[in-house]
């Protein structure tokens, strides 16, 4: 049943994907690898189209990700799958604990998991600029992007507007 | 994504007050999963415990459920023509940019707030050869650094 597979590996993302959107990436890139649901490049854009919809990336990119392989009923089942865990855990922490302290003690317990997201998004990064990054033209608009990132601070959505207009008139 | 949260929950509803909710934005982003999920589900589970809870994590997936079914929707059938491709392989540089940034910003915050500088360095080396060398997968990389949580926890506690 795919509809149950995509709930099963969405569920997990959604229990081990600690410190937000750019976190789910990397479990994505291991299910495009483990089964045949997406290509890598479909993958790139996919996180580009959630990086530049409304919402939380990581509930994007599961809805798109379940409509993908399953249409409708599997964006269903891989969204439902991702926030399942979100729910419980938080329902129960808030039922058993209800002190701040035991909460700020939670987050030094999680410490040592921060270094390991980070290798994981840096090798998710590495996989993605390995399919987006094809010639000379989309190394310079990757510097150019920094550099302003750099020295004008704006939303996620305004870089993603620009890379898409200079990709458009460029004809990338 | 902050600002937005304050005035609506803090400044309109009324639902909670400012530290509360700084509160929650931070046990959000400890907690597994999506950290706005986690923020709605606490949120909810604050004004109407369980039901609550289970109504603010379905609204907060809602907008994204409904926009993404009609990008993707409307995608499959262009998803070939010339200038939607051109559009596209800009956004990947974009996005390549983007997660550039996060790494930077999770590197110096992970850098500046460690107690233990050279424990973060190896767990991040490890983890690095893990996924280059030994193609490990993200489940398990996430589930070993959690038993060095673990571990790490227990000897602090000295149990």
């Amino acid at each position: 049943m795919i509809y149950l597979a995509l709930f099963y590996q969405f569920f997990v993302i959604g229990l081990l994907a600690v410190g937000g959107g750019a976190a789910t990436i990397p479990f994505l890139f291991d299910l495009q690898e483990k089964y045949a649901w997406f290509s890598a490049s479909d993958l790139t854009n996919m996180i580009a189209l959630s990086e530049a919809s409304p919402g939380p990336i990581g509930v994007n990119m599961a809805t798109f990700a379940g409509f993908k392989t399953a249409g409708i009923l599997g964006a269903l089942s891989a969204t439902c799958g991702l926030v399942l865990p979100s729910l419980l855990i938080i329902i129960t922490l808030s039922k058993i604990v209800d002190k701040v302290a035991s909460y700020k003690s939670m987050h030094t317990f999680l410490k040592p998991i921060q270094p390991a997201v980070a290798a994981l998004i840096l090798n998710a990064t590495c996989q993605i600029a390995v399919i987006s990054l094809q010639n000379i033209l989309s190394l310079c608009i990757l510097g150019l992007i920094l550099l302003c990132m750099r020295f004008y601070k704006a939303s996620p959505i305004f870089y993603i507007t620009l890379s898409g207009f200079l990709g458009f008139i460029l004809k990338l | 994504m902050l600002p937005l949260l304050k005035h609506e929950v803090v400044t309109k509803q009324n639902w909670l007050t400012e530290d509360e909710l700084l509160n929650y934005f931070s046990i959000g982003q400890c907690t597994p999963g999506i950290i706005a999920v986690n923020i709605a589900t606490l949120c909810g589970y604050k004004l109407k415990k369980t039901i609550g809870a289970i109504v603010a994590t379905l609204a907060v997936i809602l907008p994204s459920f409904i926009c993404i079914l009609l990008i993707a929707g409307t995608l499959q059938h262009f998803a070939n023509h010339p200038n939607i491709v051109h559009i596209l392989s800009g956004i990947r540089i974009g996005v390549t940019a983007l997660l550039i940034n996060v790494i930077c910003r999770l590197c110096t915050q992970i850098y500046q707030n460690s107690s233990n500088k050279l424990l973060s360095g190896l767990i991040f080396v490890f983890a690095l050869l893990g996924l280059l060398w030994l193609r490990l997968s993200a489940v398990f990389i996430i589930l070993s650094a959690l038993f060095v949580s673990i571990v790490l926890f227990m000897k602090r506690c000295r149990i």
